[in-house]
């Protein structure tokens, strides 16, 4: 979406308040509040069975609610499904298709079902997508012969067949090679660029680190915590300094320096600029100086208990 | 939607297979039947078969009535049964879902497919029989089974035309426990071996004597009164019974089917 004109706030894509869902007695989603708005990188991190499959099912009027409520771009949900979900697309728990058929022809036969576009330019539309993918060329083999990287590709091929507004995806990098996924991660964040919302669900925290400006972790169907990427990557404490004259660091910090390895140091200081003013000016020379950040999986292990939840 | 539906069954080669088999049983019962000389003695054996030998026109009919107790309905539950649980093992329902193709939408279409597939069964099984009588048997007016004056050509194919349209109706009744039992379950195969399943013990009931209070209203129970339509006049009490029971439990099913579909969970 182009925005012209005055936006005083990007509007939300999916706004969710108490979404919850239940499976008998097994409460697999618990009271769920989610507000992510246009344009966002948005990353929806849980270990596996915590409950980011069934919400995102319910965003896409698979599953039904128990209870609360969702929107999705500003449709209310179940009921508005039909007239929002022409403009997302979505992988879903891995690609799926009629094995016995070439990827051109399930995304021709995908195409044909519902409502995507005029007929003449389904191929156009077809070999646009698989082009994105980088599977421009692929022959008409079956499914069934592909590899998992391509059966991948062939996914985010059909998820971009509508130049979707929103795109949902389940580990999209999922069965992929250091290439592909880099490969993926660009083709995500170019389409981010050009205005699609992207909202990715992992289990793999470096996936959304890479990615993702904003993210939320769940655990066992609750809300762990949400917010930006680089709010929840607060500083630890802990300066990296990298300096040719490390014995005059020591003596001049002292019992600052936690560890050393050769030019390297540890320093514990809540303040790098003013740790780096005073090295420079006792003369210390400093080649590099990083304020170390928590990782996202340091976050993550530390809010949902580190050891009791298989990642 | 419905095209799409169709263009998935014409390109996959299980239909073709399954049509193929379907069509071959009668053609080979017929080349025995043919070569020995053998037929089996009136009422013994699937209807019509005695007469064959006489006269291949009732061919087309008896063709039916070979594929009509096993092989015609379980080729109808695959199809049905596969209807939904097939994509839905598959992992195709929920992108078709979130096309969005419409819940409704998808099983009216999933419905039309089973319809056509039952109408090509038949067809090609009665064209084929027809066929294979014509050539191995020769024509002659058809008898009527009540004796007396043989039916005129217009007479014959009107007969042979209700037939095929009587098997297609009790498949469709068929049709409707695969496709209820296909959406409430992810398994295809479960879904076709339920609807055997209430096959087999509406066949066991329809046996037993004991079971007479309910006999009337076993699906299966009418199937072979597409016999009737060759007596002189037709017999059409069982036949109108039967396409009667055919409807309420395609109604009655399909109904259950639509209500289990659009508020089920689509975990799969």
């Amino acid at each position: 979406m182009t925005t012209n004109g005055w936006v005083p706030q990007l509007p939300s894509v999916i706004r969710t308040k108490g979404l919850t869902k239940r499976y008998g007695r097994r409460l697999v989603v618990d009271a769920l509040d989610l507000d992510i708005v246009e344009g966002d990188r948005f990353g929806f991190l849980g270990p596996n069975g915590s409950g980011k499959s069934t919400t995102l099912r319910m965003l896409l009027g698979l599953v039904f609610p128990t209870a609360g409520s969702a929107e999705l771009l500003g449709a209310p949900l179940p009921r508005g499904c039909k007239s929002v979900l022409p403009q997302v697309g979505s992988l879903i728990e891995g690609p799926a298709y009629y094995r016995h058929m070439s990827g051109r022809a399930n995304l021709r036969l995908f195409d044909a079902a519902g409502p995507g576009g005029p007929r003449r330019t389904r191929r156009e539309r077809v070999e646009t997508a698989l082009h994105r993918v980088r599977m421009g060329r692929v022959d008409e083999r079956p499914v069934r012969a592909y590899s998992l990287g391509m059966k991948q590709r062939l996914g985010l091929a059909g998820a971009l067949l509508r130049e979707p507004r929103l795109l949902v995806l389940d580990e999209p990098t999922n069965g992929l090679d250091p290439q592909g996924v880099h490969e993926v991660r660009e083709l995500l964040a170019e389409l981010n660029r050009e205005g699609t919302t992207v909202v990715l669900s992992s289990h793999l925290l470096s996936e959304v680190e890479a990615l993702c400006s904003s993210v939320a972790i769940i655990n066992a169907g609750r809300m762990v915590v949400s917010g930006s990427v680089d709010e929840l990557r607060s500083p630890t404490g802990d300066v990296h300094v990298r300096t040719p004259d490390p014995d005059m660091a020591v003596r001049l910090l002292g019992e600052k320096v936690l560890r050393r390895d050769a030019d390297q140091l540890t320093i514990a200081s809540d303040d790098p600029a003013g740790l780096n003013a005073s090295l420079v000016s006792a003369g210390v020379r400093v080649t590099e100086l990083v304020a170390q950040r928590r990782s996202l999986e340091e976050v993550f292990l530390d809010l949902t208990e580190a050891g009791e939840i298989p990642l | 939607m419905i095209a799409v539906e169709l263009r998935k069954l014409v390109t996959r080669p299980r239909t073709w297979i399954s049509i193929g088999l379907l069509v071959g049983l009668p053609v080979i019962v017929a080349v025995f039947v043919e070569a020995t000389g053998v037929a089996p003695r009136p009422g013994e054996g699937p209807a019509f078969l005695s007469q064959v030998l006489s006269n291949g026109t009732l061919y087309a009919a008896a063709a039916l009535a070979i594929v009509l107790p096993l092989f015609l309905p379980i080729a109808v539950l695959v199809v049905a049964g596969d209807a939904i649980a097939g994509e839905a093992q598959a992992g195709t329902l929920r992108y078709l879902l979130t096309r969005p193709v419409g819940r409704t939408r998808l099983l009216v279409a999933k419905l039309v497919t089973v319809v056509v597939f039952v109408l090509l069964a038949v067809i090609l099984v009665a064209g084929a029989g027809y066929i294979t009588g014509a050539l191995l048997f020769g024509t002659q007016p058809l008898p009527s089974l009540s004796g007396g004056q043989p039916l005129n050509s217009g007479q014959a194919s009107f007969r042979i035309a209700f037939s095929m349209l009587y098997v297609g109706v009790s498949m469709l009744g068929v049709a409707s426990f695969g496709l209820f039992l296909s959406t409430v379950t992810d398994a295809p195969l479960g879904a076709t071996l339920g609807g055997l399943a209430v096959l087999v013990t509406s066949g066991v009931l329809d046996q037993l004597g004991a079971a007479g209070s309910i006999r009337p209203y076993l699906p299966t129970h009418y199937w072979l009164s597409f016999v009737d339509l060759f007596r002189d006049p037709i017999l059409w009490r069982d036949v109108e019974r039967g396409l009667a029971l055919q409807a309420v439990y395609v109604v009655v099913l399909l109904g259950a089917s639509w209500a289990a579909f659009v508020t089920r969970d689509v975990t799969s």
